[in-house]
């Protein structure tokens, strides 16, 4: 099913009477979700993402704009009507119900024409359960699994009512980091065997990328950027879009244009052509660097972290906003580093440095 | 780890709480088993010297008594009846009080007021809501000098029911003693109930509306069971209250525990207590045991149940 967002804001009043500040969780969010796609809703925490998440599924009003689940229009329909699964964030499995009494459990609420006999009931409940690969577990009661065990719980009852749209809530918050690398992929198996439009919120990017077909982006209520992952991280449209999405993440350094080259320092690093003479941001990605004698842009070495298949080349600069500049290069170029080298000289690669306005911090196109 | 030699500091600073423990609650504990198992006690006689024989015709006259099956039979009555119906009521009442936004604060002040109240005031004003007034020689007078329960019932055309006076029913007795019981025990109920509704996380709630749970199912299959451990709470000390009831119906019907010229009809297990401690402290020793006896069984009941029907 496909979901569309037009407008889509949120707006909580103040809670003091004297001030009136309002919050303004999601701003004109305007979107369309294509069908059976796996879509990422990233963000720094704050920035409206869970809001987004809650007011398609009803459980959060809009304070304007409208939802379409294909085409009709859901905004004023309540979440009972609405079809939607949702995996809450901490499950919120009933914890008095056995694994498939929480299962059944909305298939045992549908009414009239959609009630379905009681033995299909539990076909159906073992159908999803075996998707999750939680069969085996059926009669447990939720606090005798394990927290992935939940999770896949919270995901089988989610589905078995076949909804149209499946919604998560950082479904993978509460994971250990192995367990949630399994998760993952597990989310992605099942939302391509089930083919159902899942929208998924995390704050983390490298979730995000790894597993959606499109992510979102968001800040302070704002939707920054939407795109594929690897377009998004290829083609940030500013700053805060390029320093979020990366491990490690983007090196920020303070340069300027001049003359149609980018400066940054004393060291001329690239012909920008037809852009005019400004301070800006420059942001380059860790394997944007190539390590070159004849390079344009001086560092002074720290130290080269050895990581297998490539090395991270710590090093650092005057102009530079983070704490240290960290390249990715490949292994072989630790041979020509010298044991008592003090500087490396880089030259850099054209479409692995971006250029944000440093009023609006966004991106300048060269 | 207190030091040896410290240990009498201890025990002095124990001692107010230790002596009063012993004299007000160990030793009537004690004196009452002394009591309960003297043949024919009498503490005048005992004053005098007098020293009873060990046996248990104590226990055999207060059960052989007409007046003491009367008794049981009303306590148990009026706990059958009282504690299901209050329990139900103040689940009802407290999903609601839960559910309003608005003075719901207020509500809740209100809704706590007769549990600070004091029972015998509670029953007067009772009293005075079921009661006759004026001379019920007269049928006339009776139509129109009723209470404000029959005043109440008469606009629906019921005709002026007898509650509480001279000549009443024993089922109207009851009653009457029904809604008044239930109604001084919601506020506590309530309490308990609403403090266990407020600490159910949310979400649960959040995820039956996603999928699409009627509200009665929401109230049967969600809140019941997470509030399952208050549930068992409150039916369990309603039991142990019940068993005790005696001011409620004192509250209404005065010390003789009945209307005009049925006195006793209504007596209660603590009522026949009270009746024989002048004279018959044996007897009065031996129901309180058998009382005790009563109570801790169902207890057990209540608690082997609410084991198996509790959730986590």
């Amino acid at each position: 099913m496909k979901v569309e967002l037009q407008n889509l804001t949120k707006i909580f009043p103040s809670r003091n009477k004297k001030s009136n500040e309002e919050v303004i969780a999601v701003n004109d969010f305007t979107l369309t979700i294509p069908d059976g796609k796996l879509v990422g809703l990233l963000g720094p925490s704050g920035c409206g993402k869970s809001t987004t998440l809650y007011m398609i599924s009803g459980l959060q009003k809009a304070s304007s704009g409208k939802i379409f689940f294909g085409e009709e229009d859901v905004t004023n329909v309540s979440p009972e009507n609405r079809g939607v699964g949702l995996v809450f964030q901490n499950y919120a499995l009933y914890p008095h119900m056995t694994v498939k009494q929480n299962i059944l459990f909305p298939l045992q609420n549908l009414t009239g024409k959609d009630k379905l006999p009681k033995n299909e009931m539990i076909e159906r409940a073992y159908e999803v359960a075996r998707l999750v690969q939680i069969d085996d577990l059926m009669e447990r009661k939720p606090n005798e699994l394990s927290g992935g065990q939940q999770q896949r719980v919270a995901i089988a009852r989610a589905l078995v009512k076949m909804p149209r749209i499946l919604l998560l809530d950082e479904p993978l918050s509460n994971l250990d980091a192995r367990l949630r690398l399994q998760t993952r992929e597990e989310i992605r198996r099942i939302q391509k065997e089930t083919g159902i439009t899942t929208i998924f919120v995390t704050h983390d990017q490298e979730e995000a990328m790894s597993i959606s077909d499109m992510i979102i982006v968001m800040k302070l209520g704002i939707v920054q950027q939407v795109g594929k992952p690897q377009d998004i991280y290829d083609d940030p449209t500013n700053l805060f879009v390029a320093k979020f999405l990366g491990t490690p993440p983007i090196n920020v350094f303070d340069g300027k244009i001049s003359g149609g080259k980018l400066y940054i320092g004393e060291d001329a690093v690239l012909d920008v052509k037809g852009v005019e003479d400004k301070d800006v941001f420059v942001g380059i990605r860790p394997e944007g660097f190539v390590p070159s004698d004849k390079g344009e842009f001086n560092c002074k070495l720290n130290n080269v972290e050895v990581m297998g298949r490539d090395v991270s080349i710590v090093s650092t600069n005057s102009a530079s906003l983070n704490p240290v500049i960290r390249s990715i290069v490949s292994s072989e170029y630790v041979k020509t580093i010298a044991e008592d080298q003090e500087t490396i000289a880089y030259s850099l690669i054209p479409h692995k440095v971006f250029i944000f306005d440093k009023e609006t911090e966004e991106r300048i196109c060269f | 780890m207190v030091e040896n030699k410290h240990q009498w500091k201890a025990w002095i600073y124990l001692s107010p709480a230790i002596v009063l423990l012993l004299v007000f609650t160990v030793w009537p504990i004690i004196n009452t088993l002394i009591m309960a198992f003297s043949e024919n006690y009498s503490s005048l006689a005992g004053l005098g010297g007098q020293t009873f024989k060990f046996g248990l015709g104590n226990f055999q006259h207060v059960i052989g008594y007409k007046g003491f099956i009367t008794c049981l039979k009303n306590t148990m009555l009026l706990c059958v009846l009282t504690v299901p119906l209050s329990t139900i009521l103040a689940l009802l009442i407290s999903v609601c009080l839960n559910a309003i936004k608005p003075f719901q604060k207020l509500l809740q002040t209100i809704y706590f007021l007769p549990y600070v109240t004091n029972s015998i005031a509670i029953g007067m004003v009772f009293a005075a809501m079921f009661n006759i007034v004026g001379n019920i020689s007269s049928q006339e007078q009776i139509i129109t000098t009723a209470g404000i329960i029959n005043n109440f019932l008469g606009l629906f055309g019921v005709e002026p029911i007898n509650w509480i006076n001279a000549g009443s029913s024993y089922w109207a007795n009851i009653t009457v003693m029904v809604v008044y019981i239930v109604w001084n025990a919601l506020p506590f109920k309530i309490l308990i109930l609403l403090g266990g509704l407020q600490s159910v996380n949310k979400q649960y709630y959040d995820a039956a509306k996603i999928d699409s749970t009627p509200k009665w199912r929401v109230l049967t299959k969600i809140t019941v069971p997470l509030l399952s451990p208050m549930i068992a709470y409150v039916v369990i000390t309603g039991f142990i209250g019940g068993f005790k009831e005696y001011s409620s119906i004192v509250g209404i019907f005065d010390v003789g525990m009945g209307p005009a010229g049925d006195h006793g009809r209504l007596n209660t297990m603590v009522g026949y207590i009270y009746d024989s401690i002048k004279n018959q402290q044996g007897r009065a020793s031996a129901a309180a045991l058998i009382l005790f006896g009563i109570i801790f069984v169902v207890t057990m009941i209540n608690l082997y149940v609410s084991k198996k029907k509790t959730h986590y």
